[in-house]
């Protein structure tokens, strides 16, 4: 074999004075990095293979191993990043397109961590939400302008189609495919309990779940996977997938060897063939378009369900949005550029797209201006780390937030950014039988209904001491936000002030 | 200094009101007197009054109150007053020199009668035009600010002590069915007459104690509908969310209640099913129009007045009843002023109205 100039990214670090032999790091990995020498009666490693997801290390019960930052590197040099250098060899190797999955890990801004919220002194009471009610439901979709009222004075109080939420958050789209079944099987149970709704994706809804549908949002993406009348009628909302914040203005890509009996069954597509959805809705080449899509999917529900139309933050999206909220959709859901991803080609992950601060702050302004807020719920995700970014996107004018890579975290994922491989070592991003089995949806569930009963009490806590004790007196509130470190462009754009003014 | 509106101005407050069910007209005095009682409640920086049934004579036209900073802007005015309304009546609004209020600028009144030609032209009837008017006087012509703008009633305010407010616009000299009145403390003021209260916007006025957490949500909310909030004080947001509810939407005082100060979700799930089903329609679909944090109010338009406290009932609010007479106040000290002797006395609970209407056709 030639020599591919690769350097292994880590280190093993095995200390073999606690080391027991026990072989446990070889079954958990997966990727083949550990064995064991019988001759020698020593535990060996091939570094190279390691994507540093840390089960090894988690499950070792001697504690003997670490995985570092592989201190072999090249000559440090302020251009060529060693990581550019890397990707320049893995190119000339393989003659192919780099492949990543998660989220954006450069070092561009996070607007949420300069921003900081206000509290109340003095001039107006902070509300204890130990003691006060507190309240985090809201309701997603269009909101009628006029009142109506028959002959006896009664307001006429239907509504159209809404989405119900106990708390401003929903799990985000994953699909079944690029996620196991019992991934998706933890986020719907625990979407079931928390009152929230978690996203199919786009790869259709496995028979099995469409007991969970009023916690359920389906997906119709450009492939249109496994999408049929059932399928449409059996979720709270219908979501149509225009693009998604880390791989804007592409589709998504499933290998043909994720595409198992039942993967293949749910997709509406043959066993081992790569599900390729296309760039773009292949009957959607402009707005106009949009709106058949959207009114074909009222037509096939008879108009019970709210649509949802998911869009990637790009630079145009306030007029996008104006677009879309004009389109007869309900819902507007926007995909930052830190959005994750199970696969997407490293170089549009990290390069396209815009901060999710940013277009959120954009849209809910323009809505504004042009008076048709109302028309349509507003959904961001992409990406939402804790209940202060969730309190902070509410502020800007979010209605709820989508959050998928800390629902990831709470099932264990350790952000290896390997998901593509489909060698998820937690039993995530894989459908080796092997592998799910290695998640246990009943703890799943529990640990994503922690998470988010611990992020409901963290938001309580944040709307109480601002004084505010229903979630829609803190939506579009702005002035309970200051930017550190902003400059006066980015302060315009967020529509907030600088701390100390 | 910045003026007021370029920056958010919180304060704290008192607040007063007497209405008479009857209709019947009334002097000014109590109202102002009641205010002597809660003075530590107010830092001089401002009080004003509303009085509703004081324009009888005129009572077809559309009062105008404004402040002018300077001769120059009250003629450009008045050209633009002129090219949309017949002017029945311009006058100076007579006051009295006391040492306690000083600085004051040109205060002038109109009697106004829109010009049907130019209605037919806008395509818009008389109120909302007339709204549309005052709103762009002040936000577009700088140095001219319309403080009233209703028909048979006016609101009076500027920079001072109430009590000594009153006796600068000599109040004591009309008689309404119905007073309002308020001293500011805010918590930090260029001192300018605008920034007092009462606000209003046509015959809906605002007096208001608190500070609203909700101010920013219910801003951004109500600008969507051609609303400007010039001041940043949550009473003018207020004044604007009651035009926008009971004009605009012709909703009720009580159902505009139940979007500012709703029930919460665990209140509404042990009422009727119409009023469920009432109460989360209005949840959902003016949710922005909730008001959080502490606030004490008195609404008031022709024919009627509404107060209310926040759901959570953060600001002292008294309210009581004798003979035809209904009086609220942030203290009971001041209803005592007003009346001595009461037939009852409570204190409303957090969120839930009091709401005093004339006697049909009298006022």
């Amino acid at each position: 074999m030639p020599i591919n100039f690769m350097l292994p990214e880590f280190e093993i670090e095995r200390n073999d004075y606690r080391c027991i032999r026990c072989r446990v790091c070889e079954r958990q990995c997966a990727n083949g990095v550990h064995r064991y020498d019988p001759d020698t009666d020593v535990m060996l490693s091939d570094e190279t293979k390691c994507v540093d997801c840390q089960r090894c290390v988690c499950l070792c019960p001697t504690r003997a191993l670490k995985i570092k930052k592989n201190e072999a590197a090249l000559r440090t040099n302020a251009n060529w990043h060693q990581s550019t250098i890397l990707e320049i060899y893995k190119q000339a190797n393989t003659g192919g397109v780099l492949l990543s999955s998660m989220g954006n890990p450069e070092p561009f801004p996070v607007y949420w961590d300069k921003i900081l919220i206000n509290a109340s002194q003095v001039t107006n009471p902070s509300i204890d939400p130990l003691r006060e009610p507190m309240e985090t439901r809201v309701f997603l979709g269009k909101k009628p302008h006029d009142i109506e009222r028959d002959a006896d004075g009664r307001i006429n109080t239907e509504l159209p189609p809404q989405i119900e939420l106990e708390l401003p958050v929903m799990f985000s789209a994953m699909s079944y495919g690029s996620i196991s079944y019992n991934a998706h099987k933890s986020l719907a149970t625990a979407a079931e309990a928390l009152g929230i709704c978690y996203n199919t994706g786009e790869g259709g809804l496995h028979e099995d779940f469409y007991q969970y549908g009023k916690n359920t949002i389906v997906q119709v993406a450009s492939g249109r996977f496994g999408v049929y009348k059932d399928y449409l009628e059996a979720g709270a909302a219908i979501e149509i997938k225009m693009g998604q914040g880390a791989k804007p203005g592409i589709g998504g890509h499933l290998p043909g060897a994720k595409v198992g009996p039942d993967v293949s069954k749910t997709r509406m597509i043959p066993e081992g063939s790569d599900a390729i959805s296309p760039a773009p809705h292949h009957d959607i080449y402009s707005i106009e378009d949009l709106r058949q899509l959207v009114f074909s999917l009222k037509e096939a529900t008879e108009y019970k369900k709210p649509v949802i139309v998911k869009v990637a933050a790009v630079h145009n999206i306030a007029a996008i949005a104006s677009g879309i909220a004009r389109s007869g959709a309900d819902i507007i859901a926007i995909d930052g550029f830190r959005g994750g991803t199970g696969a997407a080609p490293t170089r549009i992950r990290d390069n396209v797209g815009i901060p999710i601060e940013l277009a959120l702050a954009a849209v809910d302004k323009r809505l504004r201006d042009e008076g048709i807020r109302q028309n349509v719920s507003l959904v961001v995700g992409g990406s939402v780390r804790s209940a202060s970014d969730i309190v902070k996107a509410i502020a800007l004018g979010a209605d709820a937030c989508y959050i998928a890579t800390s629902a990831l975290l709470a099932l264990g994922c350790h952000l290896c950014r390997t998901c593509q491989s489909g060698k998820c070592n937690w039993g995530i991003a894989t459908q080796d039988p092997e592998l799910v089995k290695r998640l246990n949806p009943e703890t799943g569930k529990e640990r994503l209904v922690n998470l988010l009963t611990a992020w409901k009490h963290e938001i309580k806590e944040m709307m109480g001491l601002m004084g505010i004790n229903s979630i829609e007196a803190l939506r579009g509130n702005r002035l309970m936000l200051r930017g550190v470190g902003l400059n006066e462009k980015e302060l315009e754009i967020l529509g907030i002030s600088h701390a100390g003014e | 200094m910045m003026r007021e509106g370029e920056f958010r101005n919180p304060s704290g407050c008192a607040i007063a009101a007497e209405i008479s069910k009857e209709g019947r007209r009334f002097a000014a005095e109590k109202i102002i007197e009641c205010m002597i009682p809660m003075h530590d409640r107010s830092n001089g920086l401002g009080g004003g009054f509303a009085g509703y049934g004081i324009y009888p004579k005129y009572k077809d036209f559309y009062a105008f109150h404004l402040f002018y900073d300077h001769r120059h802007i009250k003629k450009e005015v008045e050209e633009y007053l002129k090219e949309r309304y017949e002017i029945v009546l311009s006058e100076e609004i007579p006051t009295r020199k006391i040492p306690e209020i000083t600085d004051e600028p040109i205060i002038w009144r109109y009697f106004l009668n829109p010009l049907k030609s130019v209605l037919r032209s806008a395509q818009l009837d008389e109120k909302e035009f007339t709204a549309r008017v005052a709103m762009h006087i002040n936000t577009h012509m700088k140095g001219a600010y319309v403080f009233s703008s209703g028909k048979n009633m006016g609101a009076f305010k500027a920079v001072g002590f109430p009590e000594d407010v009153g006796r600068f616009y000599m109040l004591d000299e009309y008689e309404g069915y119905a007073w309002t009145s308020h001293g500011r403390y805010p918590t930090n003021t260029p001192g300018w007459w605008g920034g007092s209260h009462p606000f209003g916007l046509l015959d809906y006025t605002v007096v208001h104690n608190g500070e609203i957490s909700s101010y920013d949500a219910n801003r951004r909310f109500i600008e969507m509908f051609g609303y400007k909030c010039t001041l940043q004080t949550d009473t003018e947001v207020m004044a604007y969310i009651a035009d926008f509810l009971l004009r605009r939407k012709g909703l009720t005082p009580k159902e505009m209640a139940e979007i500012i100060a709703a029930p919460f979700w665990t209140t509404i799930a042990k009422k009727s099913e119409e009023d469920q089903a009432r109460l989360t329609y209005f949840r959902t679909i003016y949710s922005s129009l909730l008001m959080t944090g502490p606030f004490s109010i008195v609404v008031g338009y022709n024919g009627g007045l509404m107060a209310l406290n926040d759901r959570l009932k953060l600001r002292s609010m008294v309210a009581a009843e004798k003979d035809d007479m209904v009086y609220i106040a942030s203290e009971e000290t001041a209803i005592r002023i007003m009346s001595p002797e009461v037939d009852r006395i409570w204190s409303p609970a957090g969120g839930e109205p009091v709401i005093v209407n004339v006697k049909d056709g009298v006022y």
